[in-house]
């Protein structure tokens, strides 16, 4: 919870993680993969919250529990597995990572799961039995992961809709999506977020949050959302901008919310990528500058409190307490 | 043919590196800061290495700028050879050898890429010539022209300087018509665009100028945080 101005905010973090990028557990890829994202947390997280490498490698859980819920105000939050077996042989960070830690802590944590179509009709059914095990109700899809000789997959082949089918035959409702650099094919947009098109239209009764907002793709996403009412955007990389390029970000809410609107928005850290403290306390404190609001309108209480944590509260069913106002988020969805 | 000096030869193969754009961040290599070296020899022999901000950036966009660059710079009169190359990227071995060996994508990327990369290039030219419009009436808009007013404009009727400029280069990529006396406004296709249908164009427009712009913000912080600021070619 985070109180400011005599407003509340219930918090929930959209998309965490708990990796394991140490030298014993990459490879040559693995290395340039943990240096990207490094080079996303030196660069856009303000001097103070940045991290010594060897940390950011590998933290442990108590710098999990006290960075999230001891200062980073966050009241839930949601474990995003990135598996990545190609580049980090034991695993970045797969579900049964993140299960160990939210057993040990279920009133904190939403573990989520993942699939991935190229595992066929044998990894349809270890798909099913993880949702059971773990009772999940949320996924999340990283099409740009190598698999062997293949370089990522797409939300519309046809093995990816008989994994759908399955989310839907298991209430699993909630499908992020990492739309980020494919490799392959290498002639193509490597961004190219079309296939959301397909999977949102083929099922109206998931939903699909794309992280990152379809960035760099923004326009192609919004172009999608606009259409399509089950379609999210997932602040992840987006919302630390607010940070160093606060008219950028400016520009890149007011399009969310022209094209979206504020129910389908939602917070995430990223974290360890980024830290939540100073992000929630610079998205409650931030406006649309002036210059802008003409074009933009202003970011209200209410629209905050719905991107901080009701509208993902609203999707995973998480009870919001009493003192939180809660704007008719139940209504507009 | 004249004979330059080689610190002329330098500059003319600087000034043609600077023709070589980011494609989808729609602006040249040599102001991203792209260029980390460009040397030239007594021979005309031209030394170029390139660099980008992530070690995972987009291996399609990464080998256009290469070959690009390597076409730019041996066009340059007096230069006798190029060699041309891409540091510190996860293809830059793939991309540096099929350079070299002068192989086009598909071959440098065998059974990984499935044709050449003209539609690519076309998709990234069609999105900056919209961005490239919605600067162009942003500045027009603060100038006092009403929305309603855009649709009967010509390119002449643009005041000279960058944003018309990086308009016509787009459009003449496009093979859309500069001439001044031309429609200011066109669809892709070349028809002008009516009053009717030209807010949603531009609207649309807008979003695509945003995203150009935060990403390519996002990629200069990049390359700074991986490289620092001071160590780049001029």
């Amino acid at each position: 919870m985070y109180e400011k101005d005599g407003e509340r905010y219930f918090i929930v973090d959209g998309h965490v993680h708990f990796w394991d990028a140490r030298a014993e557990n990459r490879n040559y890829y693995g290395k340039g993969f943990i240096d990207c994202f490094y080079g996303y947390h030196s660069n856009l997280s303000p001097p103070e919250w940045v991290w010594p490498k060897e940390k950011f490698d590998k933290y442990t859980e108590q710098d999990l529990l006290h960075d999230l819920f001891e200062i980073g105000y966050v009241d839930k939050a949601i474990f995003l597995p990135t598996y990545l077996t190609d580049f980090f042989p034991g695993g970045f960070n797969t579900t049964e990572q993140d299960a160990e830690i939210a057993r040990r802590h279920p009133d904190k944590f939403i573990l989520n799961g993942a699939f991935d179509p190229r595992d066929g009709e044998r990894g349809l059914e270890e798909f099913e039995s993880l949702v059971k095990r773990h009772k999940l109700k949320g996924i999340k899809l990283y099409t740009a992961e190598w698999k062997g000789d293949s370089k990522g997959w797409k939300l519309s082949d046809p093995m990816a809709h008989r994994y759908l089918e399955k989310c839907r035959e298991l209430g699993v409702t909630n499908i992020h999506v990492h739309k980020g650099p494919t490799i392959w094919p290498l002639n193509r947009d490597a961004f190219d977020v079309a296939d959301i098109d397909d999977a949102a239209t083929a099922f109206p009764d998931l939903n699909f949050i794309v992280e990152h907002c379809g960035l760099p793709r923004l326009e192609d996403f919004c172009w999608i959302a606009v259409q399509e009412p089950n379609v999210y955007a997932g602040l992840a990389v987006a919302i630390p901008f607010i940070y160093s390029r606060p008219r950028y970000f400016a520009q890149i809410i007011g399009e969310l919310l022209y094209w979206l609107d504020e129910t389908r928005i939602l917070f995430a850290s990223d974290y360890a990528i980024w830290h939540p403290k100073w992000i929630v306390e610079q998205f409650v404190d931030f406006q649309i500058p002036e210059d802008m609001q003409g074009e933009y309108g202003t970011l209200t209480p209410d629209i905050k409190r719905k991107i901080l944590g009701l509208n993902a509260a609203s999707l995973y069913d998480i009870e919001v307490p009493a003192e939180v106002p809660q704007p008719a988020v139940a209504a507009a969805l | 043919m004249p004979t330059s000096t080689e610190s002329d030869l330098r500059a003319d193969a600087w000034r043609a590196l600077s023709t070589v754009s980011d494609p989808e961040l729609d602006e040249p290599v040599t102001e991203l800061g792209f260029v980390a070296e460009l040397s030239v020899d007594s021979a005309g022999a031209v030394r170029v290495r390139l660099r980008l901000p992530t070690y995972f950036c987009a291996p399609n966009f990464a080998y256009l700028m290469v070959t690009d660059a390597y076409d730019a710079v041996a066009a340059v009169d007096g230069v006798e050879s190029v060699e041309v190359r891409l540091d510190d990227h996860f293809a830059s071995e793939e991309i540096n050898a099929g350079i070299a060996a002068k192989r086009g994508f598909a071959d440098t990327f065998s059974g990984l890429a499935d044709d050449e990369l003209h539609q690519l290039r076309h998709e990234f030219w069609r999105k900056a010539h919209l961005a490239a419009q919605d600067r162009v009436c942003r500045t027009l808009a603060s100038t006092g022209y009403a929305a309603e007013d855009l649709a009967g404009l010509r390119l002449c009727d643009v005041e000279p300087g960058e944003e018309l400029d990086r308009l016509l280069r787009r459009r003449s990529d496009l093979g859309l018509p500069t001439a001044p006396d031309q429609p200011l406004l066109v669809a892709e296709d070349g028809r002008p665009l009516g009053a009717e249908e030209l807010p949603a164009h531009l609207r649309f427009a807008q979003a695509v100028r945003v995203s150009i712009d935060s990403n390519a913000s996002f990629c200069r912080g990049l390359l700074r945080t991986r490289y620092g600021d001071d160590d780049t070619a001029t």
